[in-house]
Parts: structure tokens; sequence; C-alpha cells
């Protein structure tokens, strides 16, 4: 089991950082998915370029790299391919499943929704009148409903992988080199996936592909590379200044007085759009400075990391692909129950926090169902799990 | 120090009021809004001229289905109506003149395609764009839609018009399915970009909502929510076309 003989850089104990950020970012991707949730101004979203979608396809390429790196050097090419390719398929079958219940949602509403105000909003319900089209086109992935892209991203992610960590494992810097071209080849040439009925991918997976193998490439002997860069100074205090500048510019969003006062014309032609379709440079940035400052000040020894205030937390992160359904399915619910009872903020602080508590209580029955079964089942080997990258063991 | 006693007691019970009020107000005439939702820092100096130099403004209105309202009376309710008749009573003596081209299902890009038609049939000193909801329905690519608008802006521009963009509606039964973000940001950002100001629709509907002044989670027919909402829609439009182009109160009150 020990591969530290096979590569001297890479640790086998479990970064329980990982899990600690990976929980809490889909706590925060929860809470931005309920519309108009006062909660949802805590998300680092409305305080720099990155948002929560960033930590969570980083940390899961990191994991992913982490699990099937050692499946490739211990079984081989095939049988690693294999793990993630079962892994794509049940992320598939996750997403349809979320799917069915968009629908079940949808045509409640589309039964009830009469309001002359909004004839052109239900426009969004026209789909219902061709279900045989709309969900051969969902089953494609072509068709994303609102808040259902990032599981799509991650299976076309999880199918370029196998030869990807090839690559990583043998000379993984033109690994990362090859990334970081398809990236800008995606932005020179404008390759994304085609959705239906129109437009592209919301997350463009030539962009964000960047991310994930980063991630990985960190796994697998990178993040000890950098190790010296992501102790200086220097580092920390140019990942604060450009921090405190992402803080800045988002201000300037909600208090517009203030761009026109403080923001060069100049720069706004710049820096504006910021794209999240296709992970924008300014976006991945802030998010390498969010992870610069965090790998500073929290590390992997932290005493905090085994405290049960943050159990919570890293029980989520160590079921990830679970939580994550559940969270998108409570934030469904969360828009209906405001719907149908009240919207105001009370009702929204109650949502967030009940949902909050339900994927806690999820991730903690689910932590104990694998225990009890895992002390059955002896005959298995005691394999690191990357859960949404790994979860099968 | 009386009268500092007694203006802290008048602002307490402001407050106050102020803070059941937006608890339960249900008034039908509560469409006031905070000044900054109808700030903007671009003029419209066509209209100014027009207003000014032939005592007469042509106004054009794009845009789809959220810019009209069905049933007999639709065109007389709905905001571009309301709008004609909001400035028609603070600009006496000027032949204020709305016409309408909403038609519904159509994007950004099918409605730059008329542009000239509008700029040559109706030789409007304004433009009301209205626009962003049936893209976002569609999904149409985000960069695309801004590149469209921001030409389309331009054309208005050269053609000899002002222009204001109007953004979507606050629909809170739709907003888990309707991702309206981006297309709201690049609305904001063509505003910028192209100097003209921005109608910011769906933060005045959602102040609106905030402070109890319309229940937009009504499922129901009722047209009455309607026609009322797109009254004071009319009106904050007039305030801000009036501001925008610098144009001055006559005697006496034109308040909203």
């Amino acid at each position: 089991m020990d591969t530290r003989t096979v590569q001297p850089v890479m640790t086998t104990e479990r970064d329980l950082r990982l899990d600690l950020f990976r929980g809490i970012a889909l706590w925060l991707i929860f809470l931005d998915h309920i519309p108009s949730n006062i909660v949802a101004w805590l998300t680092i979203r409305n305080y720099g370029f990155s948002d929560a979608t960033e930590i969570f396809i980083f940390i899961s390429g990191y994991t992913a790299a982490f699990v099937y790196g050692r499946a490739m050097r211990e079984r081989g090419f095939v049988i690693a391919g294999a793990r993630v390719y079962k892994r794509a398929w049940q992320i598939y079958i996750a997403h349809v499943f979320l799917f069915t219940i968009y629908l079940a949602q949808i045509a409640y509403v589309a039964r009830g929704f009469q309001n002359p105000l909004y004839a052109e909003e239900m426009g969004i319900l026209d789909f219902l009148q061709q279900p045989d089209v709309t969900i051969v086109e969902a089953l494609l992935l072509k068709f994303k409903p609102a808040n259902m892209d990032v599981l799509p991203l991650y299976i076309v992610l999880l199918l370029l992988f196998p030869p990807l960590l090839w690559l990583l494992l043998r000379w993984p810097t033109t690994a990362l080199a090859a990334s970081a071209i398809i990236y800008a080849a995606a932005w020179e040439f404008g390759w994304n996936f085609p959705a239906y009925p129109s437009g592209y991918w919301f997350f463009n997976p030539f962009a964000w592909q960047l991310l994930f193998v980063f991630g990985a490439w960190c796994a697998l002997g990178g993040a000890e590379r950098l190790g010296g860069l992501l102790r200086s100074r220097i580092t920390l205090s140019l990942a604060v200044a450009y921090l405190l500048f992402g803080f800045f510019v988002t201000m300037t969003w909600y208090f517009p007085r203030l761009e026109y006062l403080f923001m060069p014309k100049w720069l706004s032609d710049q820096m504006y759009p910021i794209s999240k379709t296709n992970l924008d440079v300014l976006r991945f940035a802030h998010f390498l400075a969010l992870a610069a400052v965090t790998v500073y000040f929290v590390p992997r020894t932290w005493s905090g990391l085994t405290s049960p205030l943050l159990r919570p937390a890293i029980l989520c992160g160590q079921h990830s692909l679970e939580i994550f359904c559940i969270g998108v399915f409570l934030s469904f619910a969360a828009h209906f129950a405001k719907v149908e009872f009240a919207g105001g903020t009370v009702m929204q602080i109650v949502v967030s926090v009940v949902g909050i508590a339900l994927m806690i209580a999820a991730a903690w029955l689910i932590a104990w169902y694998k225990r009890v079964e895992g002390r059955k089942a002896t005959a298995r080997p005691q394999a690191a799990r990357a859960d949404l990258a790994g979860g099968e063991t | 120090m009386k009268t500092r006693d007694v203006k802290t007691i008048v602002f307490l019970a402001a407050l106050l009021f102020a803070w059941t009020g937006s608890a339960h107000a249900q008034a039908p005439d509560s469409c006031d809004l905070p000044a900054y939702l109808l700030f903007s820092d671009s003029e419209l100096k066509r209209v100014a001229q027009a207003v000014q130099d032939n005592k007469r403004l042509d106004i054009a209105v794009l845009g789809t289905a959220s810019s009209a309202l069905a049933g007999p009376d639709g065109g007389s309710s709905a905001y571009p109506a309301r709008l004609q008749a909001a400035l028609s009573r603070r600009l006496p003596g000027v032949m204020v003149n709305v016409v309408s081209l909403a038609k519904s299902r159509r994007t950004t890009a099918d409605m730059a395609g008329e542009l000239k038609k509008l700029l040559a049939e109706i030789k409007p000193a304004l433009v009301l764009w209205q626009t962003g909801t049936f893209d976002a329905i569609r999904g149409v690519d985000p960069a695309q839609f801004r590149e469209t608008l921001e030409d389309g802006v331009a054309d208005l521009q050269a053609g000899g018009a002002d222009v204001v963009l109007i953004n979507m509606q606050y629909s809170p039964r739709t907003e888990s399915m309707i991702h309206i973000a981006a297309y709201a940001d690049s609305m904001r950002a063509v505003a910028r970009e192209r100097d003209v100001p921005l109608f910011d629709r769906l933060a005045l509907m959602r102040y609106w909502n905030d402070v109890g002044a319309f229940d937009f989670y009504a499922a129901g027919k009722d047209r009455g929510l309607a026609v009322k909402v797109h009254d004071c829609l009319g009106r904050a439009l007039a305030a801000l076309i009036f501001d925008a182009a610098k144009l001055e109160k006559p005697d006496g009150q034109a308040g909203q």
C-alpha cells in the first residue's frame, strides 16, 4: 500500500484541509443556489472574483489524482481508467436523477403560475411541451437547467482524465503545460461545447480543465515543488494585495458610485467582462491568491483540523458527490418553500440553516453507514477515497 | 435642547413608521423609490434638445413580452403608455409620443435586425430597449448577447437617437430556473460602455418586493398587480428620463 517508495514526493496521509475546504465550498454552493438569499451575502463570490466552484473543481482534481494516481501506479492504466469511467457513470446517473427532480418541480410550477405580469418569464416552461426533445437533449448533457452545470463539467473532466493522468505521472510539467495550451486555445478560438436550445456550456470544459489539471498536478508532487514559493513572504504579500484589489473591484459592483468616482476607464475596459464560463484569468488568479493565503496560514498539521467544530465541514467534504447532489436538491426545495410559504428574510435564514444542517446530517449518516459496512467487508483493501473523484471504495 | 429632543422623537417615530410600514404596507400607491435606483451619470442630450427646441418628444420602446400586457386594455395599461402619460404630465406644452414595438419571443439579435427600420419610420429622439429575459431563456451565449447589444446601441446612437436600456423583471417564482445574472451584468456593462442610462427594472422591482409594496410571489390570474406595476414602471421611467435629460420642472410640482 505504501507508495512512498514509488514516488517519494507524494504523501499518503489524507490531507484534511482538502475535505474541510471542499465541505465549506459545498455549503457555499448551496447558499449561492438559493435565489435571493440574504445568507448568500456571506459567500466569497461577493468579495472577490472567484467563488466556491473554483475551490470545488481544484480540490476534485487534487483528490482524483491522489486516488487514481495510486491506482494507476499499482494496477496499471486499464484498471485505473476503468475506475475513473465507473465514477463518471455514477455522476451521470446522479445528474439525471437531479434532472428528474427539476422536471417535477418545474411541471408543478407550470400548473399554478398564471400571473399576467410574468407572461414572458413563463416561457421557461415551454420545453415541457416537447418532452421528447428536452429529455433526450438533457441525457446528451446539452440541455442543462440553471444550477445543474457543475456535474456535466465534472463528467467531461473525468472522461478525459485517464490519458491525462498517465501523462501527469510521467511528465507532470508537460501535462500542465498542455493543459494551459488548451486553455489558451479555447480563449483564442472560442472552443466550447454546444448547448440546447442555443448557446454553449455554462462551464466551458476546455477552460475549466486548467483548474482540475492544476489540482491534479499539485497532488502529484507539484505542491511540494511550489513549497518554497508558498512559504515566501513576497508571495503572501502579492496574494493579499491581489485579494484586496478583487475586494475593491467587487465593491464597485454593489456601489456604482464608487466605480464612477474611483475606477479608471482604461482599467474597466481591460477587466470586463470577467467570464465565469471561460474561467477568466482574473478568477483563476484570485483562486490562486486565495489558496496561497490559505496554505500559508493553515498548515497541514494545524490542530484545528481535528477539532469537533470543523468536523461537520470535513464530513461533508469527504462525501462530496452525495452532499453536492443533496445541496442541489435542497436549493430547489428552499426555493419552493420561499415561493409557497414566505420569501422574507426570516425564511431565507431558516432555509439556509436547515439546509446546511440536513447536509451535515446526511454526511454523518453516509459516514456511519460506510464505517459499519467497511467493518464487515474486511477483505477489501482500505484505499484512500477521493469521493466525488473516487468514492467507489 | 428642546428642538433637538423633538427632532429625535420625530426621527424615531419616522423610523418606526418606516419599519412597520415596510412590514405591512400594501398601499396601492407605493411605488416610491430611493433616488439611487434611478441614478445615472449618462446624459440624454437628444431628448433635451427635442423637448427644448421642438416641443416634441418621440420615444420608441423596443422590447419583448414584458413590455406589454395582454387583454383589451393592455395597450393603455402597459408601461409604454403609462410613461407617455407620466411624461406628458411632467412636460406640459410638449407633445410626447411613445410608440411600443413590443413583441414576444425575440432575442436581442432578432431586435437588432429592426433598428434601421425603426429609426427611419419613427425618427425617435429616444429608444428604450428592453431585453435580456428571452435571451436568458434561450441560453444565448452571454458574450454574444453583449456584443449584439453593444453594436445595436451604437447603431441607434449613430442614427441620432438617445438610448435607455431596460433589464429584466424581478420574478421570484422563476428565478431559480432562469439564469439572468450574466445577462444583467452584460447589460450593465453595455450601458457603461456606450454611456447610456440603464433602467434597472430588476433592482426596482426587487426593492418594491423587499419593502412590501407588491407581492411578486402571486401566482394567480389577477391583472390588478400587473397594471399597478406597469404604472409604477412608467412613472419611474419618466423620472429617470426627466433627470437624465436634465429637464427643468415647470412651475408647480410635477411629482411622480
